[in-house]
Parts: C-alpha cells; sequence; structure tokens
C-alpha cells in the first residue's frame, strides 16, 4: 500500500501530463484547421496541372521518343521509395503505420529480385528504416527547419529526385506518404511518380490545340512540375495527416489521464479514510483501557 | 469577357471575367480575349498584365514559370509563384 504522500505526487503528476496533453490536442485541433484548408487549397493546381497533362500525353503517347520522364529508363530492376514521414513524434501509430507500409513495399519489391533504395523525407521514418536497411538509405530531407513545408521544400526535394534519376540511380520511384481521410483515419499510400504514368486521358481533344513552343517541349517542362506536385501534395497531407493524428492519439491520452487520475483519487480517499478509522480504533482503545 | 483564372500550387490566386490578360509567352508575349482559339504555352518569369475592361490601365501580376492554357472555358495561367 502506497503511503498517502507517494499517492498525492502520483496524482499531481498526472495532472500534470493531462495538461500538456491536453495543450498538445487543443494546438494540433487548432493547427489541423489550417493544414486541412492548405491541402483544399492546393487541390486546383493539381488538378489543372493534372488535366494538361492528360490531354498532352494522349497526344504524345505512343511515341517512342516521348521524355525519359514518361516512359522510363526500360528496365524496372532498381526501385527508390521516397517514404513521406513527420519530423515530431506525439501523432499516435502514424509514422510506424507509414513506415510499415514502407517496409512491406520493399519486402515485395526484393522477394521480386529487384533491388531498393530509400529517399527520406522527415526525421521519424530515419531510426526505424535504418534498423532494417542500413545501406539502402540514399538520402535524407530535412523538413523541421522550416515551420510548415511548401513548395519551396517540395521544389527542392523533387529536383534532388529527378537529378538521381537523371544520373541513372535509378529506375522506377514509388512516392510512401500518409492520406488525411479524416482526424480518426490517415492511411499510408503507395503511388508511382518515376516514371510518371499515363494518365487516363478521357478528356478527347476537340478541338484543335496550338502549342508554343512544342508538344513535346510543353511535356518536357510540365512532368518535373507534376513530380513536384506529387511531392507537394504528400507534404500537405502529411501536415494535416500528422495534426489529425495527433490531436486523436491526445485526446485518447488526456481521457486516460483523467481516468487514472479518477482512480487514484479514489484509491486515496480509501487510505485516507483507513488510516482515520485506524486511529479511532486507536484511542477509542486507549480510552477504555483506562 | 474572358475569364481568367490564375493558379498557383498553394493556392488560387484570381478567378475572375476580364477584357484581355498578356502572357508572357516564353517565345513572346501574347494577348488573350474572349474566343481565342485553344492555345497552350509555357510562360516565363515576367509580368501578367490585366486588362479590366476596355481602354483601362492594367493591372500588374509578377509571376515566376508555368504554363497558360486557352481553352473554351477561357485562360488559365498555372504559375509557379506570383509575386504578393
Amino acid at each position: 500500500m502506497a503511503s498517502l504522500k507517494e499517492l498525492k505526487g502520483r496524482i499531481n503528476s498526472v495532472k500534470s501530463t493531462q495538461k500538456i496533453t491536453k495543450a498538445k490536442q487543443m494546438v494540433a485541433a487548432a493547427k489541423l484547421r489550417k493544414a486541412q484548408a492548405a491541402a483544399e487549397a492546393a487541390r486546383p493546381y493539381a488538378s489543372r496541372l493534372a488535366e494538361v497533362m492528360g490531354s498532352l500525353a494522349a497526344k504524345v503517347a505512343g511515341q517512342d521518343n516521348g521524355p525519359l520522364l514518361m516512359r522510363g529508363t526500360g528496365s524496372d530492376q532498381r526501385h527508390l521509395l521516397v517514404v513521406v514521414n513527420t519530423d515530431k513524434g506525439l501523432c499516435g501509430g502514424l509514422n510506424s503505420n507509414i513506415v510499415k507500409e514502407a517496409k512491406a513495399q520493399a519486402r515485395a519489391l526484393i522477394a521480386a529480385g529487384k533491388t531498393v533504395t530509400f529517399y527520406l523525407v522527415g526525421k521519424k521514418g530515419r531510426a526505424p528504416l535504418r534498423r532494417d536497411y542500413p545501406k539502402a538509405i540514399v538520402e535524407n530531407f530535412d523538413t523541421s527547419t522550416v515551420r510548415t513545408p511548401g513548395f519551396d521544400e517540395a521544389s527542392a526535394i523533387a529536383h534532388q529526385i529527378l537529378a538521381m534519376f537523371e544520373a541513372g540511380k535509378f529506375d522506377v520511384a514509388h512516392l510512401v506518404a500518409p492520406k488525411f481521410k479524416s482526424a480518426l483515419a490517415q492511411d499510408p499510400v503507395t503511388t508511382q511518380i518515376i516514371p510518371v504514368p499515363a494518365p487516363t486521358a478521357a478528356a478527347s481533344a476537340d478541338a484543335v490545340v496550338e502549342y508554343e513552343p512544342g508538344e513535346e517541349e510543353i511535356l518536357e517542362e510540365l512532368l518535373p512540375r507534376y513530380v513536384t506536385t506529387q511531392v507537394f501534395g504528400a507534404l500537405l497531407e502529411r501536415e494535416a495527416s500528422e495534426q489529425g493524428a495527433s490531436m486523436t492519439a491526445m485526446d485518447n491520452a488526456t481521457r486516460n489521464a483523467g481516468e487514472l487520475i479518477n482512480k487514484l483519487t479514489i484509491q486515496y480517499n480509501r487510505s485516507r479514510q483507513a488510516a482515520i478509522t485506524t486511529e479511532l480504533i486507536e484511542i477509542i482503545a486507549g480510552a477504555e483501557a483506562l | 469577357m474572358l475569364h481568367f483564372e490564375l493558379v498557383t500550387p498553394a493556392r488560387l490566386v484570381r478567378s475572375e471575367q476580364v477584357y484581355m490578360v498578356v502572357v508572357p509567352g516564353t517565345d513572346g508575349e501574347f494577348g488573350v480575349l474572349e474566343g481565342h482559339a485553344p492555345f497552350m504555352s509555357t510562360v516565363k518569369d515576367g509580368t501578367i498584365k490585366l486588362y479590366k475592361s476596355q481602354g483601362v490601365a492594367p493591372e500588374e501580376i509578377q509571376v515566376q514559370g508555368g504554363f497558360a492554357e486557352v481553352s473554351a472555358k477561357g485562360l488559365t495561367v498555372l504559375a509557379e509563384h506570383v509575386e504578393g
């Protein structure tokens, strides 16, 4: 049986933990709204770009001399996994889910006889992936130096990946990133970014479009931008997912702390009463003995 | 009137009806009026001139890199970066 003083100390310590988790929850809730708005605002650009690319790709499709980013290197032996993790913890199982997905992908690829390398974005994926694939990590990108990673960071990441592609370091690149569904559910998804998957161009070109300079030149410029947009989208999703997961995790933590406080308080009161009762019995027994 | 949209990765900057827009294309500036033929061009760093109505001094918007697409729906400029 813990002493009264010890119990009181524990209650106080749980209370201060609860204060922290509650504060973090509220911060996450506020940030989530902002992150969601940012993700929302980025959608028009992405959808327009996809539209433009769809109509262009339909025109260039079938030609052997299309841009390298579209037709790939002709082999699919070396794979690059771009894993987007968060920089900070306190967000429940989000990062471990992302890492799990990345590992599952890597295992499947390795089982198929391919070689896999990693490009890691965010701090939290480094340690667990390095433990399993110590030699496969080629690059880390640090997003923790800026407050909210924006298009500049996405562009830096994309340029680095594209430079690696042009240098012939890999054949196929996949992006592993969380997809924000709700504050409760953020599932990691894997999408192929290089070679750029040919979009399902349903939009039949109804009018003759004039291109300046040429179709291929435009496509040549458009594809890197498309990759950048994909990475940017992943960063935004990550931001929203992090805050959503953090909010849920901290809500749970706050509730657990509340339950623990109740339990400890009951225990504290019981032992206090027991102490009083024993004291009374002692006094009565003493008085009777006289 | 011409429907003009200016979009950056971060947000939709403009979406409005205008008289004419002059876009700095890679192969030279071009103006877009209502009923322009379908057209697509890359955009170099420069100034988009926005004429709200005929004969009015244009509003200038600095853009960096991107695409301009003219379709039946109007003019859409996808810019990487917009000043201000």
